[in-house]
């Protein structure tokens, strides 16, 4: 689950990183009161969760109250790349003489946490480590042994800093670890961290992502963990019924059981030259109540016009899969096309039940392609 | 010699008091699978599928020498299950559990590595199968398999079932069926499983199933074109269509800026020299060329 940045900053903050003086409107009245208040010029930032929004116009500055009032009423309401406007973080406009760069990511590959540390901030870290690798320090975290403030030490070490500062920037980093394990984050990262002229550290801007597996130890983003701003409205649908669901914009419906099995699934659409609508994987265990769920939930998206139904029995008993689907198509409004295939536990009786409520199914994944491309 | 599981594993069911782990101690039972313990805590001197039930794994290990745990524990104790194997001496563990935060996976693989000689399997994995011995140390169902020379690996569950099906009706059967599992950390990676593939005479060629997120497809076609990996490999990968930054299903399959695409794995496996099926009915057809 992505923080806003303002989530991000405010919990830096409560573990002692300085952030630049703030507020968040939702209106441009707001932005004017929080700007007056901070006395300064301010940045105002759209709070959406997608990377490169300055370069896309979501970041904009203000000289002063009445400056502010005005940008915020373009902003709010907007669009940037694709996200609705909602909410600006009104900041203090930082003065920066130097932008240095600080994360904790899960390395998948390495099983591991790795810190990344640099001089350059500001700017794509991926693209920085294209072109001046050695501008990073990367440390690979035991985690049985944890991150020190020593270790810390030593990776600013590498970079070309002055005493004072990378004292400073150590503490962060360190700070920045702590972070990421009270909070269980995939990603924390401080990019650009600025140094101000009077040689303080600042947060000028902050990622967080929690683990979503580990929001259980999170009562504290309870309220907000079903809601994801970056869900379209039918996949907040979706994950409020606990549906692994993904829009997609073509009319071909798809569901089936297991993550794998879908995406080969909408794979194969493709080669057959359909296009699919969507993503939504009922689980290797395929209960009744989450199939019907899931079909009523394709079926009722106005692009669909016909739904593929994937069905590797294991785990999952065709019989029961069959029931689900039937329940659904009665209980459904819209009815749409609709071909299945199913393999595997109880497949006989489970097509025999589609036989008899009149809906074809094929043993077959790619002649239910096939067949429900000709409707 | 086979891989991972063998005849002379004994397998303890950690959670098997659960309803899953009723069901599938009865199946792996069924297909001829040693479970000899079981561990609830809290449930010990039970009995399921006639199978005894003790409070930790060090009871089952001690009255059983037990040496391999298959865990059906829910996700938030999983870290302790696991810790709690590795410390009572099991050497494989093969975690079903889907959910655990990345961070308790993180210290368990590490923790397992230290070790040296303790192999993680999973989490959210499908397990272990081996057709030729008739093992199963998972969740898989056994009728899609038979018996032959064809080592798998794979990502994902069903999807896995789907292409050793193509296999079997193809007249081919396989030496060991290996799930990785669909979370961002899990122990057991294609490197791994392939090194295992190479020394192992009852394989003869290996398919690998893989899917968007991460890198661990992209490494193990780097690994077979520095080592020259003596057998054919062929791959599939599926999420060609998967738009970045959603999760799909799993929650290792996410596109993360421009990593872990379903082009760059493909193109990896091509340069390579591995042949990757557009279709999953395609890998037969692969395997014999």
């Amino acid at each position: 689950m992505k923080l806003f940045e303002f989530e991000a900053k405010k919990i830096l903050q409560d573990y002692g990183v300085r952030v630049p003086k703030s507020g968040v409107a939702t209106s441009p009245e707001e932005a004017e009161t929080i700007t007056r208040e901070i006395g300064r010029p301010v940045a105002l930032k759209s709070q959406i969760l997608v990377s490169g929004r300055g370069k896309a116009g979501g970041i904009r500055f203000a000289a002063d109250a009445a400056g502010a009032k005005q940008v915020a009423a373009e902003l709010l309401g907007s669009t940037i790349k694709g996200c609705p406007v909602t909410s600006l973080l009104v900041e203090e406009k930082l003065d920066m003489v130097e932008q240095f760069y600080a994360s904790i990511a899960v390395d998948r590959q390495a099983r591991a946490y790795v810190v990344l540390a640099s001089t350059s901030g500001g700017v794509d870290i991926e693209e920085l480590a294209q072109t001046s690798p050695d501008k990073i320090a990367r440390h690979w975290v035991d985690p049985t042994i944890g991150f020190s403030e020593r270790e810390a030490i030593d990776m600013v070490g590498r970079l070309n800093t002055s005493q004072d500062d990378a004292t400073k920037f150590a503490s962060i980093i360190g700070t920045l670890y702590k972070v990421t394990m009270d909070y269980d984050a995939e990603l924390a990262e401080i990019n650009p961290l600025a140094k101000t002229p009077s040689g303080e550290f600042m947060a000028a801007d902050a990622r967080i992502i929690v683990d979503d597996n580990a929001l259980f130890r999170h009562p504290e983003f309870a309220d907000r963990s079903s809601v994801r701003v970056e869900d379209t409205p039918r996949e907040a649908k979706a994950r409020e019924q606990k549906l692994a669901y993904v829009d997609l914009d073509g009319d071909i419906g798809i569901i089936g059981n297991g993550a794998g099995l879908v995406m080969a699934t909408l794979d194969l659409v493709h080669v057959f030259g359909g296009k699919p609508a969507n993503f939504l994987d009922v689980g290797g265990g395929g209960s009744v109540d989450i199939t019907k769920r899931g079909l009523l939930l394709v079926m009722s998206k106005p692009e669909v016009k016909a739904v593929l139904v994937n069905i590797l029995g294991g785990i999952t008993r065709c019989d029961i899969v069959a029931q689900a689907l039937i329940e659904a198509l009665n209980e459904s409004s819209v009815k749409k096309p609709i071909a299945v295939r199913m393999m595997g536990t109880n497949e006989a009786e489970g097509n025999q039940m589609l036989h008899q409520a009149g809906i074809d199914s094929y043993p077959n994944m790619e002649k239910a392609i096939e067949e429900i491309l000709k409707l | 010699m086979s891989i991972i599981i063998g005849d002379g594993s004994k397998v303890v069911v950690q959670g098997i008091t659960g309803n899953e782990g009723r069901f599938h101690t009865a199946s792996m039972l069924r297909y001829g699978t040693k479970v000899v313990a079981g561990v609830t805590p809290g449930k010990g001197g039970q009995e399921v599928e006639g199978v005894p039930v003790y409070n930790t794994v060090a009871e089952a290990v001690g009255n059983h020498g037990v040496d391999t745990s298959i865990m059906f524990v829910p996700a938030r104790f999983a870290q302790r299950a696991v810790t709690e194997a590795i410390d009572a001496g099991i050497k494989t563990l093969v975690v079903i559990t889907e959910g655990i935060p990345q961070r308790d996976a993180i210290e368990f693989v590490t923790e397992a590595n230290k070790r040296g000689n303790v192999i993680i399997v999973g989490p959210n994995t499908p397990g272990v199968i081996n057709p030729l011995r008739r093992i199963k140390v998972g969740i898989m169902p056994d009728h899609v398999f038979s018996p032959g020379s064809v080592g798998i690996a794979s990502r994902s569950g069903t999807l896995t079932y789907e292409i050793t099906w193509h296999i079997s009706q193809a007249g081919m059967g396989q030496s060991t069926c290996v799930g990785l599992g669909g979370d961002p950390i899990v122990g057991l990676d294609f490197v791994r499983v392939l090194e295992m593939f190479r020394d192992d005479e009852e394989t003869k060629g290996v398919v690998l199933i893989g899917e968007i997120g991460g890198n661990a497809e992209e490494l193990a076609a780097q690994y077979i074109s520095e080592v020259g990996y003596p057998k054919p490999v062929v791959a599939y990968i599926a999420g060609r269509l998967a738009p970045p930054g959603k999760r799909m299903g799993h929650a290792g399959a996410i596109i993360m800026g421009k990593t872990g695409t379903a082009s760059s794995k493909i193109e990896a496996f091509t340069k390579a020299g591995v042949p990757v099926a557009e279709k999953p009915s395609d890998i037969p057809k692969l395997l014999k060329a």
